[in-house]
């Protein structure tokens, strides 16, 4: 076949053939299951979904916050040694961009509750991830949640309610828009 | 040259005897034990015969420095663009993990025609792509707070490598990746069990998964045995330990990408999703704790953009006030490394050197001043700011400490 004519496009297959292009599909792989899938895919998105069933409370958090968490992140979550995880002033306190100092934390940097189950039950605790099982995982989630006054002390959290709660540090998010160039460097 | 060695030089008159020895093993070939302290004559020793793993020479110690969280590459000390993979920086959030090549699976899934699970061998069979570029972490700045830091203090979360593996694209066409789909959560394999959501244009686009660095198998503190690699984008979003991929129609909201690798910007806001690596440049010589002599200097570096080729540097021997063009080196390549030199004649005035890079988007590297203004001090991550290194009166070279303000 002629160079012309695949420029022209005649007889595109036969080009394609003696250009030796790429299959779209290898067949390499094998299929993975419907099972293996809902096993492995632990992530939670914003909208709740992957949410597993179960629930659990702020008291029963509290008791296992003290136990499995406490050590690392303080009686109270302000304590340290590792992250803070009770924010110490509310999200709409002085503007982060102007205070260097100021404390990251759930209650008043976190624009998404559902990162907080995705988090802990991913990683954490340190020493044993992995090892909670999600109603202990949603307990922990709602006192998080509470000490951070996002939630009062009687709000259970499930699939339905974890989603649904308000994280006012949200609207302070915007996506990245720099695309390089002469500047501002914002 | 050690001071040990020294005195035992004059102890021995100069016939210092190597801690090296030939000795006949039991195949009766020679083999080396131990390694040489100092060159006595080469020419009057035959020295180690051929081995099975090459070694640096006893006389050079690079050395990444280690932190609980990370270790950073020794910049000062490399030539060239390519980082010795045993000096590749690392940060990961819960260690290194021990993966067995052997049962490692990669699953794609979601919004996918084809859900699938890949071994290592499945995606050793792919048709194999090769590229350098770097991967910087974008918490990839130290506060100027003394004179007495190196390179490696300041900039070493940067390294380059060069990768193989297979581009994304032809994973996504091989599970047929749905066109709705616009994000791609990548999740590791380590007690992090890192996660990381991805815009899927980055995918078609120049993502890879690869399964080596520099010519031989990637190092476990680098994704053993298969990571993503996103050229030009933040370390973190190149999940190492690639166990699970998940095509989805929006971001999942990660902690990485929400309570970590956000910055405070103007306004109270805070700025999500700055994947791309900003243009930056470093002179690595002279540097802190180099001792400068007067007369011709040559000023090397390294300068990189996430956003495409380094198109210039730019040199200042005079504190700023005026900047001429450096000498890049071939290769220039797109998010990559480039080295780049400028030869300077000293003439032992106290003087401030610096460097800024240029990119094809034309972007400048901005000083501290101008990041600070323009996001305000509260800010974080993806700072590249000019580095000024302050030469003194008796040649001494520091660091220049800059007002966080
Ligand atoms: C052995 C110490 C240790 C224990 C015990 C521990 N954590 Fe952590 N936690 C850490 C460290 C270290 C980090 C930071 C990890 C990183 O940055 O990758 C962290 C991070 C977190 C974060 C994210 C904080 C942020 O600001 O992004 C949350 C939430 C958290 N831990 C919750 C918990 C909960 C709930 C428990 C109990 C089930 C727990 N941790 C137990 C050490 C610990």
């Amino acid at each position: 076949m002629p160079y012309w004519a695949c420029v022209a496009g005649i007889a595109m297959i036969s080009c394609e053939r003696r250009v030796n292009t790429a299959p779209t599909h290898f067949g390499y792989g094998r299929p993975a299951t419907k099972q293996e899938i809902a096993a492995k895919a632990i992530a939670i998105r914003p909208d709740g979904k992957g949410l597993p069933a179960g629930s659990g409370t702020v008291q029963h958090g509290a008791v296992i916050y003290a136990g499995k968490c406490a050590s690392c992140h303080g009686v109270t979550g302000t304590e340290g040694p590792f992250n803070v995880l009770v924010a110490p002033d509310t999200a709409d306190a002085v503007p982060f961009d102007r205070a260097p100092q100021r404390i990251k934390a759930i209650g008043n940097y976190w624009p998404y509750a559902t990162t907080v189950f995705d988090y802990v039950r991913r990683a954490m605790p340190f020493n044993a991830p992995g090892s909670l099982s999600d109603n202990e995982v949603y307990s922990l989630t709602a006192y998080l949640l509470y000490a951070n006054k996002l939630i009062d002390s009687s709000t259970v959290m499930n699939a339905k309610t974890l989603p649904g709660v308000i994280m006012p540090a949200r609207k302070y998010y915007v996506t990245d828009n720099r695309n390089g160039g002469d500047g501002p460097y914002e | 040259m050690s001071q040990k060695m020294t005195r035992r030089r004059l102890l021995l008159g100069g016939a210092a005897t190597a801690a090296v020895a030939m000795v006949k093993s039991s195949f009766g070939k020679m083999v080396q034990t131990g390694i040489p302290e100092a060159a006595m004559d080469p020419t009057r020793q035959v020295g180690p015969l051929p081995g099975v793993l090459g070694t640096r020479s006893p006389f050079e110690h690079p050395q990444r420095k280690a932190s609980l969280t990370s270790s950073q590459t020794p910049l000062q000390d490399l030539y060239g663009i390519i980082t010795p993979s045993d000096l590749h920086f690392e940060r990961h959030h819960a260690g290194v993990p021990a993966i067995d090549p052997n049962t490692y699976e990669l699953t794609i899934h979601g919004m996918v025609d084809r859900p699938t699970v890949f071994s290592l061998a499945d995606l050793k069979r792919f048709p194999a792509v090769s590229r350098i570029c770097f991967i910087e972490c974008s918490g990839n700045f130290r506060k100027p707070d003394k004179e007495t830091i190196t390179p490696q203090d300041i900039c070493g979360l940067t390294s380059q490598s060069e990768w193989t593996g297979v581009m994304l694209s032809t994973i996504f066409r091989e599970v047929g990746v749905d066109p709705k789909a616009t994000w791609f959560l990548a999740e590791g394999s380590d007690a992090a069990v890192m996660t990381r959501s991805i815009p899927v244009s980055k995918g078609w686009d120049d993502a890879m998964i690869v399964y080596a660095q520099n010519g031989e198998a990637i190092r476990p503190q680098q994704g053993y045995p298969a990571r993503l690699l996103l050229p030009g984008w933040e370390g973190n979003t190149s999940i190492k330990w690639l166990r699970r991929i998940e095509l989805s129609d929006g971001p999942f909201m990660t902690r990485e990408e929400t309570s970590k690798y956000t910055e405070p910007i103007k306004d109270g806001k805070i700025r999500q999703f700055s994947f791309t690596m900003d243009a930056r440049s470093i002179i690595t010589y002279p540097a802190y704790p180099v001792q400068l002599q007067k007369g011709w200097v040559e000023i090397r570096g390294i300068a990189w953009s996430g956003r495409g080729k380094i198109t210039g540097v730019e040199i200042s021997t005079n504190a700023g006030k005026s900047w001429q063009a450096a000498r890049l080196q071939e290769p220039v390549m797109d998010k990559a490394h480039t080295c780049f030199r400028y030869l300077w004649q000293w003439d032992g005035d106290t003087t401030e050197i610096m460097s800024r890079a240029i990119d094809e988007t034309g972007y400048i590297q901005p000083s501290l001043k101008e990041l600070i203004t323009a996001r305000g001090i509260g800010t974080g991550y993806h700072l590249n700011p000019v580095t000024a290194w302050l030469i003194k009166r008796g040649g001494e070279v520091v660091y220049r400490p800059e007002k966080w303000k």
